[in-house]
């Protein structure tokens, strides 16, 4: 069967944010952008389901700007054997993704959907369930185990107070959880074939779907700065001070 | 305007982040509803009832919702969502895998995790790992939002709403349920508790978490771990705090051998007040702790626990 990933281009989570002057956005002018940690394992996922035999191709989507073919070259060097972008300068929520991404699913009828169960830039936590939703499959959110048996996938979930196991019929949708597995890095000779492997270009427009969101950004501001702390010398002193100045022992 | 919110439940009780999205739900303002989805949940529909502010208590008890598995759970909601301008939940892992469902059912954006409500369209929440907070305003006719718990106070115990069965029952021939392997604790649950302390990397082993015990049990305080700890094994994952975990904002936060990386603060920087034990004096956790204590941990946690 062939297997469909979704893949997000944000800004790398080691970047510490600064938030616009005029309080517009997030400044993402000439900082470092990477593909989103979650992906990456939803990716790395993929590889090792072909590795095994168990899927047959290995097709990875996005949807956003040009720029964001990089990740897609990424993800073709970790093991995916072909791309599709979806290209759209258009801020792109969840929703739009979701849709964007339906279409895809439509065409390319994958028996196994996986995504990052969020983007640590939005952190949204929506595009796998809304995917699944539109496509009227079931859904395995927050996967941390795996596993195909003929016509379905046994995913072990994390939730609240532990770890779920559900059983789904495939075709399915399934969102990685940081547990799931450790990604591989891309070799340099892998980065050299990535860049002959095929991609195809396609914008909202041809899918016939709209990506625009009806939420708008109203503003964006930086958290409430916490006050500066102090240093104790000792474990009298931390106790002295939690229980007469914090007062909350 | 009217509000439905789902109650989160877990073995047979109404979890307290239900109370809390009453919270919110009163601050959008209308009539608020609560949906009780489950097997074997009048309980529970009783104990929602009892939420002030809420108006009435509509329970859909069916094996259908056993374990509240998204595809059931979201087509019973987007069956229930045409009386409702708002359809609220909790953000646990539960309300996570069900609204988005529910919203792209709809065809409606979600707003996830809001922190606080400006309006009745217009919500405020963290982004970019909580080091951003966005202002977002929906024009979508149905607004589906997640609540993040620790953002609003519990409403308290003083309704006394009408309960009506609902009848819908949603056919799932897509996914079944298997088997759950729950983490056994008799501590308070990690996101409701008052004090938190929380063990790192620095900690050195899983047996060396039994030293968080004794302060733990003097404190009524829960345990929690940043990643390093899960990952290297220590601990198991729900114990987790951080933006891929759980979101705590106790009156009392105490990090141990936690260096503070930007993912773990998501989940603790609104803490009322933050301890941290650290011996690199130089560790970011020291930026938010409000009182600092440069000590090696394996020192100072036995003599902090004998002087509580």
């Amino acid at each position: 069967m062939k297997i469909l990933v979704a893949v997000k281009r944000v800004l790398d989570y080691n970047v510490k944010i600064r938030v616009k002057p005029d309080h517009s956005d997030v400044d993402l002018t000439n900082v470092k952008m990477a593909m989103n940690p979650f992906c990456e394992i939803a990716v790395e996922e993929a590889v090792r389901l072909k590795e095994k035999g168990v899927a047959s191709e290995v097709i990875v989507a996005t949807v956003g700007p040009k720029a964001a073919q990089e990740q897609l070259r990424t993800a073709l060097a970790l093991g995916a054997d072909r791309a599709v972008h979806v290209e759209t300068d258009e801020r792109v929520e969840s929703l739009g993704a979701a849709k964007a991404l339906a279409k895809i699913v439509e065409e390319e009828q994958p028996g196994l959907v996986i995504l990052g169960k969020q983007a640590i830039d939005t952190d949204n936590n929506q595009t796998g369930q809304m995917l699944a939703a539109l496509t009227g499959l079931p859904q395995g959110t927050f996967a941390s185990e795996v596993v195909v048996e003929n016509d379905t996938a046994k995913v072990t979930r994390e939730v609240d107070g532990g770890l779920q196991t559900v059983s789904l019929t495939l075709p399915a949708i399934v969102t990685t959880d940081l547990r799931l597995n450790e990604p591989r890095y891309a070799k340099l000779p892998d980065i050299m074939k990535a860049k002959k492997k095929p991609m195809d270009v396609k914008t909202p427009a041809d899918l016939g779907i709209e990506v625009a969101s009806k939420v708008t950004l109203v503003k964006v501001e930086p958290p409430a700065e916490r006050q500066g702390g102090v240093k104790v010398g000792s474990v009298d002193e931390l106790v002295d001070k939690l229980k007469n100045e914090a007062k909350v022992l | 305007m009217s509000i439905l919110v789902l109650a989160e439940h877990h073995d047979g009780a109404l979890a307290g982040a239900t109370a809390h999205v009453v919270a919110a739900a009163q601050q959008i303002g209308g009539d608020i509803d609560v949906l009780v989805a489950g097997e074997g949940v009048s309980a529970i529909a009783e104990a929602a009832a009892r939420l002030g502010g809420v108006s009435k208590v509509r329970v859909a008890d069916h094996a259908a919702y056993a374990h509240l598995l998204a595809e059931p759970t979201a087509a019973l909601i987007a069956e229930l969502a045409g009386d409702y301008s708002h359809v609220l939940a909790t953000a646990s892992t539960t309300g996570k895998n069900v609204l988005p469902r529910v919203a792209a059912l709809k065809d409606v954006a979600q707003i996830s995790e809001i922190i606080a409500v400006e309006s009745a369209d217009t919500f405020k929440r963290p982004i970019y790992a909580g080091n951003a907070i966005a202002t977002v305003q929906s024009e979508d006719a149905l607004k589906v939002i997640t609540v993040r718990a620790t953002g609003f106070d519990a409403v308290g115990e003083s309704g006394s709403a009408s309960i009506e069965a609902v009848d819908f029952v949603a056919d799932n021939t897509q996914s079944t349920f298997v088997k759950e392997a729950l983490a056994q604790s008799d501590r308070p649950e990690l996101g409701a508790a008052k004090v938190v302390i929380s063990g790192g990397r620095g900690m050195g082993s899983g047996d060396n978490f039994t030293l968080l015990e004794g302060i733990a049990d003097k404190l009524g305080a829960a345990i929690g771990a940043s990643r390093a700890a899960v990952d290297a094994g220590f601990v198991p994952n729900d114990m987790q705090v951080g933006q891929t975990g759980k979101i705590v904002a106790p009156d009392l936060y105490i990090a141990v051998g936690i260096s503070g990386a930007i993912q773990h603060l998501a989940g603790m920087k609104d803490s009322k007040v933050i301890v941290a034990i650290n011996k690199d004096e130089e560790a970011p956790i020291f930026q938010v702790a409000d009182y600092g204590l440069v000590a090696d941990l394996f020192e100072a946690v036995p003599e902090l626990e004998q002087q509580l």
